[in-house]
């Protein structure tokens, strides 16, 4: 594990963009003047005539992409998570969301692995944001190879779509040469008859490193891989619930509203007696620090994954 | 404007009104004030300015219309209706449950629409990206916006106005409804954007103005508007309410639907002007 490469979501997301532009002249970028940040600059670098830098207007950037959306054309609008889920929310529901516009927020630096920002930077609320608007897909991968799957199935996908991406450079853990991704079906890396670990985001390699440690004492854990927040793979879920003696959920995000929430609504949806705990950030802001640091103070780390699931056994 | 073309456009605008007025009665609820101000305009741009073709809603090189200041669609539904986009019978199930006509444009489900609008703000933004997207990939087609006076005091339609000013969209045409009213009162009692010229100029608009309720001072500042380099804006001075005269200018009929008494002398009114064109 440890001689994984590490590479940071969003430079997959630019990466995948430029790619992406250059098969399918209908892709635009905006971007809200963090172009470098959110590496929609390797787009603008390889097509500038389809790159839109809106300024720090963030609210009129989702606008403006709606009208490119309502003209036929795929725009990406890119911003932090913190600004273009938090900050621009209303238009993304009222001018994105209510019409169904084919609208792609590319939102990075989610979480707390921003790092030295602090909390004003960190956002562990967009999830719950984006799932409380009908129709919106929510994609949250786990690496870059996950990364640019993302972009490419959002892109073919008719409608709205929020990705998430990270700062932080993670371990790259999916084989590019075999990875396949379908929206809203989860990946069981692992199977597991005792415990399962739903993870979603840079979470999905601590659930691996978590389930290692859980086999050398003697549990099965599974881990699913819950790229999709949106719509949520829910017979993975009830699988889970149904097969295994309980569910730990591990996502870089407030435990409000996020795939914590999204689960035990499904496990209550169905009648199923499961217990579900949480690894995630427990309803409090974040601060300055570097960001795997701040992982480990906020909990977000395989050993905080491994302890709920024996508590579970 | 030739007199019979001029009069054509009077018809419109005064069946625009009453289609509008008899919606928000039977609906008993909407806004009557701002439909009535705009009448006139949409009469002008649907049946003498847009290049639209109601048999193909979604032909992909029509000129958009986006009702930013959303809650005045009854006029709107209005002018689509007499155009052919459906039929004018749809006015009177407007806000019901179930119905075709929502409360504010709806473009996933009304023939005509081109943009869901309602939140005051956000129309130009999508008004502009429409623009931006006909200049990158080198469509002919025009975008006019029509906002309202109080509506410029949300920030995001001047994020909306800096970025077509730089980007210098000559195929933008924006119109401020200018009847001076908003729910809490007159501009100056709430919090005035004014002046609203300046401000436009100030982004690298050009600002043109006209009387919204003569065709000949429409068709003036259209025709400049459109030979302009840049975006332009038309600030028309109106009369909320216009038409129905214990409307006009009061703010108290911003959201009030009519009731019996008032439908009918609302009615009256409107079917005696209709009668005095016929004449």
């Amino acid at each position: 594990m440890s001689e994984m490469v590490k590479k940071a979501t969003r430079d997959a997301y630019g990466a995948a963009l430029a790619e992406l532009g250059a098969e399918n002249p209908d892709v635009v970028v905006l971007d809200a003047d963090l172009a470098g940040a959110t590496k929609t600059g390797v787009f603008k670098k390889a097509f500038p005539e389809r790159f839109i830098d809106c300024g720090i207007a963030e609210g009129n950037m989702i606008g403006v992409a709606a009208g490119f959306a309502a003209c036929g054309k795929i725009p990406f609008a890119s911003s932090f998570a913190m600004f273009a889920a938090g900050r621009a929310f209303e238009q993304i529901r009222n001018s994105v969301g209510y019409p169904h516009l084919n609208v792609k927020i590319g939102a990075t630096h989610a979480g707390v692995s921003v790092g030295e920002d602090g909390a004003t930077h960190q956002c562990n609320e967009d999830i719950a944001l984006m799932r409380t608007i009908p129709g919106m897909v929510i994609l949250n991968p786990a690496d870059a190879v996950e990364a640019r799957a993302a972009v490419f199935a959002a892109a073919k996908y008719q409608g709205p779509v929020y990705l998430r991406f990270g700062r932080l450079a993670v371990p790259v853990f999916n084989d590019p040469d075999h990875y396949q991704f379908e929206i809203g079906k989860a990946i069981t890396l692992k199977e597991g008859s005792d415990v399962t670990i739903i993870a979603t985001g840079l979470m999905v390699n601590e659930a691996l490193l978590a389930a290692e440690q859980l086999a050398a004492e003697g549990i099965s854990a599974r881990v699913v891989n819950m790229h999709t927040i949106k719509p949520l793979d829910t017979e993975a879920v009830c699988k889970a619930a149904a097969e295994t003696r309980g569910i730990v959920t591990a996502e870089e995000h407030s435990v409000i509203g996020g795939l914590y929430s999204a689960v035990c609504e499904t496990v209550c949806a169905n009648g199923l007696a499961a217990k579900v705990s949480a690894v995630a950030v427990m309803d409090t802001f974040g601060q300055s620090g570097p960001g795997a640091k701040l992982l480990e103070h906020y909990g977000l780390t395989a050993e905080q994954i491994v302890c709920k699931a024996k508590a579970l056994c | 404007m030739e007199a019979t073309e001029k009069l054509c456009l009077a018809k419109k605008a005064n069946q625009i009104r009453q289609l509008a007025v008899t919606g928000i009665y039977r609906a008993k609820a909407g806004h009557p004030g701002g439909s009535l101000s705009i009448a006139d305009t949409l009469a002008y741009l649907y049946f003498k300015e847009m290049k639209v073709d109601p048999a193909q809603p979604k032909w992909p090189q029509r000129d958009r219309l986006v009702l930013s200041k959303g809650h005045t669609c009854p006029a709107l539904y209005a002018a689509l209706a007499l155009k052919g986009y459906f039929p004018t019978e749809e006015l009177e199930h407007l806000r019901q449950l179930g119905a075709l006509l929502q409360g504010h444009p709806d473009m996933k489900h009304i023939p005509g629409i081109d943009m869901s609008t309602g939140s005051l703000g956000q129309g130009i933004s999508a008004a502009v990206g429409m623009a931006l997207c006909g200049k990158l990939y080198g469509e002919t087609y025009r975008v006019f916006a029509i906002l309202g006076d109080g509506e410029c005091e949300e920030g995001q339609v001047w994020e909306a106005a800096m970025l077509a000013g730089n980007r210098k969209l000559d195929n933008l045409v924006a119109v401020v409804d200018y009847n001076n009213l908003q729910i809490d009162g007159t501009l100056d009692e709430v919090n005035s954007p004014m002046p609203i010229d300046e401000k436009f100029k100030a982004f690298g608009w050009d600002v043109f103005f006209a009387d919204a309720h003569d065709f000949d001072s429409l068709e003036k500042a259209f025709a400049d508007a459109t030979a302009s380099k840049k975006p332009a804006v038309i600030v028309q001075k109106s009369v909320k309410g216009k038409g129905v005269s214990f409307m006009e200018n009061q703010a108290g009929w911003h959201g009030k639907a009519p009731n019996d008494e008032e439908y009918k002398q609302a009615m009256q009114e409107l079917e005696t002007c209709a009668a005095g064109l016929e004449g």
